[in-house]
């Protein structure tokens, strides 16, 4: 494998220990004399709870020692906190409940922690937690969105009498209302944007081990972001020094964001693991992952498009209500706000838009970032607004979207954001000569020769990544910075161990960093290491999450390069007896300008690391540089996706029969493993579009979908085979040029298999997921213009 | 789990007096129904009595027009089975479509009708195709055997030994799927043989399998998928759930039948 | 009730004593230290858990430790060669980027192997039906299948 390397589909250097069985994940960690935790799960979506008699189960065999929150509430342990304020309409901050770890009083979901449990085995554990006593006064729940603003609703935390975390808006309203005044034609769409439960196949698990003669702590975590859990963990809830722990999320089965929270049962182990003075493990069942994994989406949203008589977007308004979930999760409170109503431009010159989000607390799991986080629920808004004003205005769906598509660059959209670079018409004819969408209505007549009906749906969606430029993101109300940052360190013999903040679970960053440093660096790409998931080795990071590791994490490495390139130059020109101005650096070789005298990278490695002949007057020896990097914009990947589907009659049954994407995620560093990041992000959407719905009971709160009995989870029969390319405008802000990918599949994908089902039927909506019962129904229904 | 005695005996003999001497003992067969129960602690059992060390289980053989399967035999072994493919294809096709591949190359014969999911598949064939159970103590008709949700007419202690089958002339099972746990959202069977058409749902039912005798009535008289385009099952006779409704159920299993039927004249 | 149980893994005589609740793939990870066998469910539907039985694919966490008496068990760390060259099926997984998180991949790979020995020529269809029993959150398959069939190139020799 040669240089350069940015740009090849090298396969990836993390794989040996994935296909061997070698990988290392949390559950993987076993340590000498650890214990085994089980948390009691509250049965009911909302009780009071009169008492907790630990007696029985405190005398059972292997009990090592069992917590409730009254234990927690004694040493002062707080509650999980929430790190972004959102302001509501009227100035006031939005409301903050306690989230306590262990219940205090009251549970408020199902599966929400009542008391842990640790004792020698797990089977010990589960055999005590089952003779935990728990006197509850069972209470009503309020689980939908829709329900828990209505008069007389119960009250899920007792200061919020109006179950309402906030009501935000964004825009001007009256603005709006005007253009709406005046419009040709008005589009409107009712819809909910379905709850999902991400499914990372890794189940959250937990090691917290606490040295006494350290007083120190180390927690392996199942975590996107070690750094970030750490500082949420010490600072907010146990009131710890940083320096006294030591997070590390080893390998990482999946996240798509639900590992990216502060979660109790982690946070509860860690303070236990010093009252027991013993290792305490506790690893998630797969069912207690769907009650407590934070879930996704969970949208209700009426909105409306404004048209001129040429198809020509005059204004959008948006009402969502947006669930909570009983809990504000650790970033819940931006993604339907910040994440969702900022993006409702898309990629289009809309010049107002009003929207207004009303967040509201319910006795169901909490709900935070799933992949996408916002912006999937934007984009459906946008993009099912605009195909069905399309057809109803009878303009083809491409057509329209060309007249109102963004062309010059910067834009600044009516909703906060400034796009910097982009050609969506680029992606867009791409796609359809990919979909071959001329040959499209040969295939429908075909198909419905066969008595199937066919349909081809379109999505032209912008997200918002590389979160975020700082700054903003404070002024907008996070209460963490969003910078990352790397490390540098150049080994005396030439290879090189890079330190990132970034966290791969599963984006392949081992390969694709070491890809970046390598080139910049002129080493071979098999001298470079990356390592990543410890803040006992890495000097700090904010993570993974909302496709920002190439953009930030990757940006950050390049300024670390860059300062071993100019470190470098200096012991070169020592070296090379020329002055650092005279110096180049290209290919791994620093050369005296004009001239054949040159040194390579690792000989001026060797040379600070062995300082011989070294300016040790003027320059300090060895080669290690660390850097922050702070965006100064978010980035603004996009693309265009069609889908085609297949439905039987007779069934409902839906068949994606051809999927497309044509994606612009900037500057490429590994083609393969970007076309993998589109591959999964499609399968999460279309997964959302066809299968996935997490359902509660209406009434008891008891979660129905609660395993892979009920929870469809897509499978490899349920998926077509993917047609993917990309297209290049280069980010303009950052120095490679890149994007970010990871989330683009789930965020383009649900309308575009919606659009694709309500053309294929000829009705004007379809509700996700689009069973196949739902389908039939949707056939056999008087408002279908049959084709 | 809850914690429980293993047992494993070798001989079908061994395995009865343990299931005599342990009230409440439940046989492990494939286990993968039972398992998840257990770990879930749904279910629980003093004493499991695993029969997979049984010889007798394990018998397959084709006389005559009557096909003998053990009950020991597995999905994947069944679906595998030459005896099996050349005599009723249609049950090999229902045994390599249970579960995912993995459950067939572990679950049982035996162990699927003992359980009688009323989602399954089997207890759908073994009804569909008049086969007789036979037990360690009796003989008993499959229209006798399944009794119910999860209910069979087996007695504490009995042990299913094997199924034997009458060739059908000819006959097919179609599926709709639950596209969560793949178990039969409705399930249908039907065969020819013997002079008789048997019409079998699963997946859909109130109280597990059954027969839908309006359209065998019909196809008796005309073996032809148009002979049921109007036959239903009645919603109100079906389950409702997450996944699909009665009313639902009820377009499909017509559906379904008549695919069935169409499949077992193609051979398909 | 403590019992005892020998069996062979990857070409291995081991025995223990355990509790007869002890699961194949607990076994495997706890007491054996294989913890290649991974856990992603408790219904018996995720596949990480995927080892051969006696050359059958089965879900180790749905099976009894004491179950397997006398078996023959591999596991992801016993389909190498002897010299530590990769099966071909692993190779054709990195080859063709079937892999992200990698915690699906042992299931994946150790019901793809016995696919491919009962499918030995696996259609795109084929392959997507029969790793009904495995699931995937990260690739949305594409990949997998474009491995699994490679692998069964791969495979023949």
């Amino acid at each position: 494998m040669n240089a350069p390397y940015i740009g090849q589909s090298i396969t990836r250097k993390e794989d040996l220990r994935f296909i061997t069985g070698e990988g290392n994940y949390t559950d993987d960690v076993s340590v000498a004399n650890q214990t085994h935790a089980y948390f009691l799960r509250s049965p009911h979506a909302h009780a009071k709870i009169r008492g907790i008699d630990l007696s029985k189960a405190k005398a059972a065999p292997g009990v090592v020692a069992i917590f409730t929150g009254d234990d927690l509430a004694a040493a002062k342990v707080g509650g999980l906190p929430c790190g972004w304020l959102i302001t509501d309409v009227n100035g006031q901050p939005m409301k903050e409940p306690p989230h306590p770890c262990l219940a205090q009083g009251k549970v408020r979901h199902v599966g929400d922690q009542v008391a842990v449990v640790i004792a020698e085995s797990l089977h010990q554990a589960k055999d005590a937690a089952a003779l935990v006593e728990v006197d509850y006064e069972t209470l009503p729940a309020v689980v939908g969105a829709a329900d828990a603003r209505k008069p007389g609703a119960e009250v899920v935390h007792d200061g919020v009498t109006d179950n309402t975390c906030y009501v935000w808006s964004i825009g001007v309203q009256e603005a709006v209302d005007k253009a709406f005044a005046s419009a040709k034609h008005v589009t409107t769409l009712e819809f909910a944007n379905n709850r999902l439960i991400p499914n990372a196949i890794e189940p959250r698990a937990a090691l917290a081990e606490y040295s006494r003669g350290d007083d120190a702590y180390t927690l392996h975590v199942t975590s996107q972001n070690p750094h970030v859990e750490r500082l949420l963990m010490t600072a907010f809830v146990l009131g710890l020094p940083e320096h006294k722990v030591r997070v590390i999320a080893p390998d990482v089965g999946g996240g798509f964001g639900s590992k990216i929270y502060l979660y109790a049962e982690e946070t509860v182990i860690t303070w236990a693991s010093k009252r027991v003075n013993r290792p305490i493990k506790w690893t998630c069942e797969r069912s207690e992952s769907f009650l407590t994994d934070a879930h996704g989406r969970d949208h209700i949203t009426k909105a409306e498009l404004a048209l001129d008589k040429n198809g020509k977007f005059l204004a959008m308004r948006v009402f969502t209500t947006a669930n909570m979930g009983a809990y504000l999760s650790t970033f819940a409170s931006c993604i339907p706000t910040i994440l969702y109503a900022t993006l409702l431009a898309g990629q289009y010159t809309t010049p107002a838009i009003y929207c207004e989000v009303t967040a509201v607390f319910t006795n169901t799991a909490p709900v935070d970032a799933y992949r996408g986080a916002g912006r999937p629920e934007a984009t459906y808004v946008v993009e099912r607004l605009v195909e069905t004003a399309a057809r109803e205005m009878g303009i083809s769906p491409a057509e329209l979207r060309r007249r109102n598509f963004i062309t010059q660059f910067p834009y600044q959209t009516p909703v906060a954001l400034c796009y910097d670079t982009g050609n969506y018409d680029a992606t867009l004819t791409a796609a359809m000569k990919l979909a071959d969408v001329d040959g499209f209505e040969a295939r429908r007549k075909q198909a419905a020769e066969r008595g199937k009906l066919r349909g081809l749906g379109y999505s032209t969606y912008i997200e918002a990544c590389g979160l975020a430029p700082s700054n903003i993101a404070g002024a907008l109300g996070a209460r963490a910075g969003l910078f990352e940052a790397g490390e540098i360190r150049f080994h005396p013999t030439g290879s090189v161990t890079v330190f990132t903040g970034s966290h791969s679970h599963g984006q392949g960053h081992e390969t694709t960093f070491a890809q970046v440093v390598a080139d910049k660096l002129g080493i071979p790409v098999e001298n470079v290491d990356v390592v990543h998931g410890d803040t006992g080795r890495i000097p700090f990071g904010m993570g993974t999450y909302g496709s920002r590791s190439i953009a930030v994490g990757g940006s950050a490495i390049m300024k670390a390069i860059d300062k071993i390139i100019t470190k470098g130059k200096k012991i070169a020109a020592h070296l090379l007896e020329s002055t650092d101005e005279q110096i180049e650096f290209k290919d791994g070789i620093f050369s005296v300008a004009g001239t054949d005298k040159q040194k390579t990278i690792a000989e001026v490695a060797f040379a600070a690391y062995v300082p011989h002949n070294y300016p040790l007057d003027k320059l300090e020896p060895g080669l290690n540089e660390t850097a922050f990097y702070d965006p100064t914009n978010f980035t603004y990947p996009a693309g265009s996706h069609i889908c085609e589907v297949e439905i039987d009659a007779e069934t409902g049954v839906t068949k994606i029969v051809n999927f497309t994407a044509v994606d612009d995620f900037g500057n490429i560093i590994n083609p393969m493993i970007v076309e993998g990041q589109v591959h999964g992000g499609l399968a999460q959407g279309i997964g959302q579009a066809l299968l996935e719905g997490c359902v509660y009971d209406p009434q008891s709160g008891q979660l129905l979908t609660g395993s892979y009995m009920d929870y469809a989870l897509p499978r490899a029969d349920d998926l077509p085979s993917f047609k993917v390319d990309t297209k290049v405008t280069a980010c303009t802000h950052n120095p490679l040029g890149v994007k970010g990918c990871g989330e683009a599949g789930a965020i383009g994908a649900p309308p575009a298999v919606i659009n694709a089902i309500t053309d294929a039927l000829g009705v004007k909506d379809i509700a996700m997921p689009a069973t196949s019962e739902k389908v039939w129904r949707a056939i056999n229904s008087k408002g279908r213009k049959a084709r | 789990m809850h914690t429980f005695d293993y047992h494993r005996p070798a001989t079908l003999k061994d395995a009865a007096a343990l299931l005599k001497k342990n009230d409440n003992a439940r046989i492990l067969s494939g286990g993968q129904s039972l398992l998840p129960a257990l770990k879930m602690r749904l279910a629980q059992a003093p004493a499991l009595v695993d029969v997979n060390a049984l010889p007798e289980l394990r018998a397959i053989k084709l006389e005559g027009a009557v096909l003998t399967i053990g009950a020991g035999l597995r999905h994947s072994e069944v679906a595998a089975a030459k005896d099996v493919l050349i005599s009723i294809p249609s049950l090999a096709r229902v045994a390599a479509g249970i579960g995912d591949r993995q459950v067939r190359n572990m679950g049982t014969l035996g162990g699927s009708l003992a359980n009688n999911d009323p989602a399954a598949d089997y207890p759908a064939a073994v009804l569909g195709l008049g086969a007789t159970v036979h037990t360690n103590k009796r003989s008993i008709a499959a229209d006798k055997f399944f009794t119910g949700l999860f209910e069979t007419a087996l007695k504490p202690g009995e042990i299913i030994v094997s199924v034997e089958f009458p060739l059908p002339k000819r006959a097919a099972y179609v599926k709709f799927k639950n596209p969560a746990s793949r178990f039969a959202l409705v399930g249908v069977i039907v065969s020819e043989g013997g002079g008789h058409v048997r019409v079998v749902v699963t997946g859909a039912g109130n109280s597990g399998v059954f027969r839908m005798k309006d359209m065998e009535k019909k196809l008796g008289e005309k073996f032809a998928p148009e002979s049921i385009a109007r036959s239903k099952v009645a919603a109100n006779k079906l389950n409702s759930d997450l996944h699909a409704s009665a009313e639902y159920r009820s377009h499909l299993i017509t559906v379904m039948a008549q695919r069935a039927v169409t499949a077992a004249l193609t051979g398909n | 009730m403590t019992i005892s149980v020998s069996l062979n893994v990857n070409r291995k005589a081991v025995s223990a004593d355990i509790d007869p609740r002890t699961l194949l793939a607990q076994l495997l990870r706890e007491q054996l230290h294989l913890t290649g066998t991974h856990i992603g469910c408790d219904t018996g539907q995720c596949g990480a858990c995927t080892v051969h039985l006696d050359g059958r694919a089965v879900k180790a966490c749905n099976i009894l430790a004491a179950q397997v008496q006398g078996a023959n068990i591999t596991t992801i760390e016993g389909i190498s060669a002897a010299n530590g060259d990769l099966h071909p099926m692993q190779e054709a997984f990195r080859e063709h980027h079937g892999l992200q998180c990698g915690f699906c991949t042992p299931g994946m790979i150790m019901n793809a192997i016995e696919l491919v020995q009962k499918h030995p020529n696996p259609s795109e269809d084929t392959v997507r039906a029969e790793l009904d029993g495995n699931l995937c959150r990260c690739t949305g398959y594409h990949n997998i299948v474009k491995a699994v069939i490679a692998g069964a190139a791969g495979m023949k020799g």
